[in-house]
C-alpha cells in the first residue's frame, strides 16, 4: 500500500541521512474537504482513524475522510497511560478486546510504523477477600476463553515485581494478583500516526481543525455534517469522538447513556530502569509503568462529576499517590513532572457502545470509559466492518445501543480496573 | 476542583462533596405501565450538556443534605444553587 519511496526502512534511513534527514515526505496530507464522501469519521483519534484505515483496507471505502476539532492524537489518544490487555470477565468482551489484542500483536508490521508494542505483561493485585475471589473467577472466565491469565500468591507478585511492598502490615496487604503475559504498552501517539498514514495512502482525506457543528438528516436519513470548514454531504457519519460523544448526539437529537467525566494521569521525571511490567491495583486505585524514556507513569481515577474541562481535582491525584508510595516506597522521594487529563465517555455498564442508531446511516463507536486505548485497533476494524455493511460485526454485536433497553449489560466495572 | 456554597453550610471545598447526576429527571408516577424504551429513558439516558446542565449535588463530608447546582461543565462555573423542592432558576 505505500509505495516504496514512502516505505520506511533500514534503507530509507540511510538514503534520508545523506541529506540530513531534512527531505523525508509527509506522512500524511492536508487536504481541504471535498463537498462530498461515502462516509465522514468524526474524531480523529485512534479510534476514528483505525476506523478509517480498515474501512479503507478491508472495504475498499476509499472516499471517505476524518474530521478532526484539534490535531489528530490531540484527545484521550495522547492522553492515556497506553496499557493494554484483554483480561476481561464476560466472553463478549473477552471476544472485543482479545480480537484487539490480536491485531496490536502484528500492528507494527502492518502500518509499516514502530507503534513500540511492548507485551512486558500486566499484572492485577488483590488487597482483600473479596478481591482475591473476584480475579480468581476472571482468570478461569479468562482460560475458558482462551485468554492466558495465571493467578499468582503474593511471594510470585514479589517475585515479579520485587519493589512491591507485600508485607502483611500495610494497610491493604498485597493478597496476591492476576498476570497476563501478553499485555503490556504501546506508544499512543505512534498509533495515532501509524494509522493516519496507513490511512492517508490509501487515499483518506484526514481534516485537522475542522469541528463538527451539525448534523444534517433528511427525515430520519443523514445527508451531510456541518462543520467550521463548511458543509460536507455524505450518507454515512460514524462518530468516534470520546468525552464528546454525548454533544455530537445532541446535535442529532439522540440521548446516550453517558457521563463525560475527567480522567486524570501523571508523570514522574524519568529515571533508570525500575519496573518492566504493568501494575494495577483497583482496590487502593494505583497502577504504574514506566516509559520507554524513563518516566513512570501512573494512572489516577475519574471525578464523580460530569466535566469536560480536562482537568481534575487535585484529592484524586493525592489519593492515588498515597496508594502508590505505600505500595512502592522506594519511589517515596520521586517527583512528579506533568500532571493532566482527559474527558471520559463513562457507560453505566463500564462497556463501550459500537452501533447504529435509531437514525439511518449514523452509528456511534463510544463510552470506552477509562479504558480504550488498548482496544484501538480491534475498535476499528469492528466499527468499520459495522458502518461498511451496516451491520455489527459478531463480535461487537453485544456491544449495541439497544442493550440498555433490552437490559443485556456487559458489566465489567470489576475489569475496568478503575473504579468508576 | 473548586468552591461550593452548600445551602444550609456555606462555601465549603468540592472534596465534601459527592455529584448525584442530572437533575429533574421524574421518577414514574406509573412504574408498570412503561415500556422498555421509557425505562432505559429514565435509567440510563442522560444529557450530559457541555455548558449549563442542572445538576443534584450532596453535602456528603458535611451536613448531607441533597440540594441543586447550575452549573457550566465546560468551565466548571457555578452559576445557582437552589435548595430540593425550589424551582430551578430561568436561563
Amino acid at each position: 500500500m505505500f509505495s516504496m519511496k514512502s516505505k520506511y526502512s533500514v534503507f530509507s534511513i540511510i538514503k534520508n541521512a545523506f541529506s540530513y534527514h531534512e527531505n523525508w515526505g509527509k506522512a500524511w496530507k492536508d487536504p481541504t474537504p471535498k463537498k462530498e464522501y461515502d462516509a465522514v469519521i468524526v474524531g480523529g483519534g485512534g479510534h476514528g482513524l483505525a476506523t478509517a484505515y480498515y474501512l479503507a483496507k478491508k472495504h475498499k471505502m476509499n472516499n471517505i475522510a476524518v474530521v478532526e476539532k484539534g490535531w489528530i492524537g490531540g484527545g484521550n489518544t495522547g492522553r492515556n497511560t497506553t496499557i493494554i490487555r484483554s483480561n476481561y470477565l464476560w466472553d463478549a468482551s473477552a471476544g472485543l478486546y482479545d480480537h484487539a489484542l490480536k491485531i496490536w500483536e502484528g500492528l507494527s508490521q502492518e502500518l509499516n510504523y514502530n507503534v513500540m508494542f511492548s507485551q512486558r505483561g500486566v499484572m492485577n493485585l488483590a488487597h482483600n477477600l473479596q478481591d482475591v475471589r473476584d480475579l480468581k473467577r476472571r482468570t478461569h472466565a479468562n482460560r475458558l476463553n482462551g485468554i492466558d491469565a495465571v493467578y499468582l500468591s503474593t511471594e510470585e507478585v514479589k517475585k515479579f515485581c520485587p519493589i512491591i511492598n507485600t508485607s502483611p502490615d500495610i494497610r491493604y496487604p498485597v493478597l496476591g494478583g492476576t498476570l497476563q503475559r501478553r499485555a503490556g504498552t504501546a506508544r499512543h501517539d505512534a498509533v495515532a500516526w501509524g494509522y493516519a498514514r496507513g490511512a492517508d495512502a490509501m487515499g483518506v482525506d484526514i481534516i485537522q481543525n475542522c469541528e463538527v457543528k451539525g448534523i444534517k438528516r433528511n427525515g430520519n436519513s443523514v445527508e451531510g455534517i456541518e462543520t467550521t470548514k463548511g458543509f460536507i454531504k455524505t450518507k454515512k457519519v460514524g462518530v468516534v469522538a470520546a468525552g464528546h460523544s454525548s454533544v455530537i448526539a445532541n446535535m442529532a437529537g439522540l440521548r446516550l447513556p453517558l457521563e463525560s467525566k475527567p480522567l486524570q494521569a501523571l508523570v514522574s521525571e524519568p529515571v533508570k530502569p525500575i519496573i518492566d511490567t504493568v501494575v494495577m491495583s483497583n482496590a487502593v486505585h494505583a497502577y504504574v509503568s514506566q516509559s520507554d524514556k524513563g518516566e513512570l507513569v501512573i494512572g489516577a481515577g475519574t471525578d464523580d462529576y460530569v466535566s469536560y474541562t480536562q482537568k481534575g481535582s487535585h484529592q484524586i491525584v493525592e489519593g492515588t499517590l498515597n496508594a502508590i508510595l505505600e505500595l512502592y516506597p522506594i519511589f517515596s522521594r520521586m517527583r512528579m513532572l506533568r500532571q493532566w487529563g482527559g474527558i471520559v465517555d463513562i457507560c453505566p455498564d463500564a462497556s463501550p457502545i459500537l452501533s447504529k442508531t435509531s437514525i439511518k446511516g449514523l452509528y456511534f463507536n463510544c463510552g470506552w470509559g477509562t479504558g480504550g486505548f488498548k482496544a484501538t485497533p480491534g475498535s476499528g476494524d469492528l466499527f468499520a466492518h459495522t458502518i461498511a455493511n451496516d451491520e455489527p460485526h459478531k463480535l461487537n454485536a453485544a456491544f449495541n445501543l439497544n442493550r440498555f433497553v433490552s437490559g443485556d449489560l456487559v458489566d465489567e466495572h470489576g475489569a475496568a480496573a478503575v473504579a468508576h | 476542583m473548586f468552591l461550593i456554597n452548600c445551602p444550609y453550610c456555606g462555601e465549603r471545598d468540592q472534596q465534601e462533596f459527592k455529584a448525584g447526576g442530572e437533575a429533574h429527571i421524574e421518577r414514574p408516577k406509573q412504574p408498570t405501565e412503561l415500556s422498555d424504551d421509557e425505562w432505559a429513558e429514565y435509567l440510563f439516558m442522560r444529557k450530559n450538556i457541555k455548558g449549563v446542565q442542572f445538576e443534584r449535588w450532596n453535602h456528603a463530608h458535611g451536613c448531607r443534605k441533597w440540594f441543586n447546582m447550575v452549573r457550566d461543565t465546560s468551565n466548571d462555573e457555578i452559576k445557582a444553587i437552589y435548595k430540593m423542592g425550589e424551582k430551578p432558576p430561568s436561563q
